[in-house]
């Protein structure tokens, strides 16, 4: 059973409390924007076996959404976030390298 | 290859049958050969199999990272039908329909398929109306009989079942007769078998980890049995499908789910159709060892450790419950998972790619194995002639740019 901590409330929720939201991060591209741009945001996925970024809802909680980092080949949580960021926090990135040396990176 | 038969196997009688052969060699890799498919799955190995007997190409290798039929082929839950709405997806799962029907003999080798029928129950006016869309699509198309049949006859078919549960009424459903099932891992066998005859080279446990291309153009895979060449690549991998693209230096429109299935203890004969409850995400069939056959929709975040998450298996059972009341003391003996391969339509992709001589087979997610024998049909066309055949066409990966979806969500919900 996978558990994440709301970085709002704190709360360390188990999944039948949160709602997956799919990948983080994502640089949105609307009208107007080149072709190739707009597909990638609208349909190419990291999907990597590794560290993944990721939206989550606290549905049944305080309703905000949040980001984790997690490893898709684990399910190890490396850590949670709040949403108003642009990329993973640098620590978080740090303690994830540390972890998996072989990590590319963000 | 010796070739099965009822007279084979009174022959082998004779000799306490320690006289069978192996049915497919495992071979050290060549160095070289014209056809790699990555992947020894059903899909994988369909393609093999009809490059060689359609297009005569049988300087193949297939190659796989664990055991063939080893993924979600060896996982799943059997259910086959065609009678989906869109003409391309209706066209594709019908030819494998087709093709199922005789493979035991074109194989020699025996699938079990059993076309006992199957049943989509409708139980929300909003499936009604999806469901009838469907059958007068398939009436439209012309191949597929299909019908809407009222709740009366569901609970002739099925007298096990209660159609007037409160919460998930039965208000009907979609009936393909020819639907059914077949043995999941012999439809992988019987493949490997005959690619195996043919000279094919069937290498298990080995990976590929990389794709080595020049200008643009496929050269071969470093494998953890080293450099293997070819003169074409076929990626066939499922839910890795992402990795291997990447490898060659592409991104696909494809996200890794788990979804699980289980069975029960065996029981006597209760079941005899294939039922698929879509607004429940539940389906059941029963095996021939009497277990009764259960999954549901898939786990909702990426991940690649072929389990899932137990609340989803007790959601699927508790709404199954319902429709199915004696179900509700029966022990639960096995459940796993796979990781399926969910494209942004939830239709499969079999396409060229941006690297030349590449070609990919993937997001079938979670209803691929009906598919096989049409998909490896089709695949293999495109593998030899390096350009899709009728049945590939509107599969290509560019659909998602050009906004040319194959939306079969509507009309089957998640699971199909
Ligand atoms: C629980 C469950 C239930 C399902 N129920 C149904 C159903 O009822 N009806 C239906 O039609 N479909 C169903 N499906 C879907 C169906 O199983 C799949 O669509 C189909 O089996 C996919 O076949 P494949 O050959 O593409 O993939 P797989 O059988 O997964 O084969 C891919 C192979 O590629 C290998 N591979 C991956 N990466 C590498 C690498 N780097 N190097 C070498 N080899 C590699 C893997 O080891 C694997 O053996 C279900 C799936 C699951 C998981
Ligand atoms: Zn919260």
């Amino acid at each position: 059973m996978l558990i994440l901590e709301c970085p709002y409330c704190g709360v360390k929720a188990e999944e039948t409390e949160l709602s997956a939201g799919g990948e983080a991060h994502l640089k949105r591209f609307g009208p107007g924007s080149a072709d190739d741009d707009f597909e990638n945001y609208m349909f190419a996925r990291k999907n990597p076996k590794g560290v993944h970024f990721e939206r989550w809802r606290h549905s049944y909680g305080c309703g905000k959404w949040f980001l984790a980092a997690r490893c898709t080949a684990t399910l190890e949580v490396f850590g949670t976030y709040p949403a108003q960021t642009g990329e993973p926090p640098a620590d978080l990135q740090a303690k994830i390298k540390a972890k998996r040396p072989d990590w590319k990176g963000y | 290859m010796k070739r099965y038969s009822v007279f084979a196997i009174a022959r082998q009688a004779m000799s306490y049958h320690q006289g069978w052969e192996r049915a497919w060699r495992a071979p050290e890799p060549k160095k070289e050969y014209d056809v790699i498919i990555v992947g020894a799955g059903g899909h994988g190995l369909a393609t093999a199999y009809y490059l060689g007997k359609n297009h005569g190409i049988r300087n193949v290798a297939i190659i796989e990272k664990g055991w063939l039929g080893g993924g979600n082929t060896g996982r799943n839950t059997t259910i086959i039908r065609s009678n989906y709405l869109q003409d391309s997806s209706a066209a594709i799962y019908d030819k494998a329909l087709q093709l199922y029907q005789g493979l035991s003999q074109d194989l020699n080798y025996n699938v079990m398929f059993s076309p006992r029928g199957l049943l989509m129950l409708a139980q929300t006016h909003h499936e009604v109306r999806g469901y009838l869309r469907t059958v007068h699509a398939n009436q439209l198309q012309g191949i597929i009989k299909t019908e809407w049949i009222g709740p009366a006859k569901v609970k002739e078919l099925v007298p096990i079942m209660n159609i007037d549960g409160p919460r998930y009424p039965v208000l009907g459903a979609l009936y393909q007769a020819q639907g059914g099932t077949a043995r999941h891992d012999a439809v992988a066998w019987g493949y490997a078998r005959a690619c195996s005859d043919m000279g094919m080279d069937i290498i298990q446990q080995t990976e590929v980890k990389g794709v080595r291309t020049e200008g643009g153009v496929v050269r071969g895979v470093e494998t953890t049995k080293g450099y293997i060449g070819c003169k074409k690549l076929g990626i066939v991998v499922a839910g890795h499908s992402g990795q291997v693209a990447d490898m060659a230096g592409f991104r696909l429109p494809v996200e890794a789910v788990a979804l699980q299935a289980l069975v029960s203890e065996p029981i006597k004969p209760t079941i005899d159709v294939v039922v698929m409850a879509n607004t429940v995400h539940g389906y059941m069939s029963q095996s021939d060892k009497g277990e009764l056959v259960i999954g549901g929709g898939t786990d909702s975040f990426n991940n690649f450790t072929q389990r899932g998450s137990f609340h989803h298996i007790e959601e699927t059972l508790r709404a199954l419950i319902e429709t199915f009341p004696i179900i509700s003391r029966l022990k639960m003996l096995r459940q796993w998972g796979g990781i399926v391969d969910m494209t942004g339509d939830r239709s499969p992709i079999i396409s060229k790619t941006p690297v030349g001589n590449c070609f990919i087979n993937c997001g079938w997610g979670t209803g691929g194995f009906k598919a096989i024998p049409g998909s490896g049909w089709a695949m293999a066309e495109l593998v030899a002639k390096g350009e899709p055949g009728p049945l590939a066409a509107d599969f290509n990966m560019w659909r998602f740019r050009e906004g040319q979806f194959i939306d079969e969500s509507v009309a089957a919900g998640v699971a199909h």
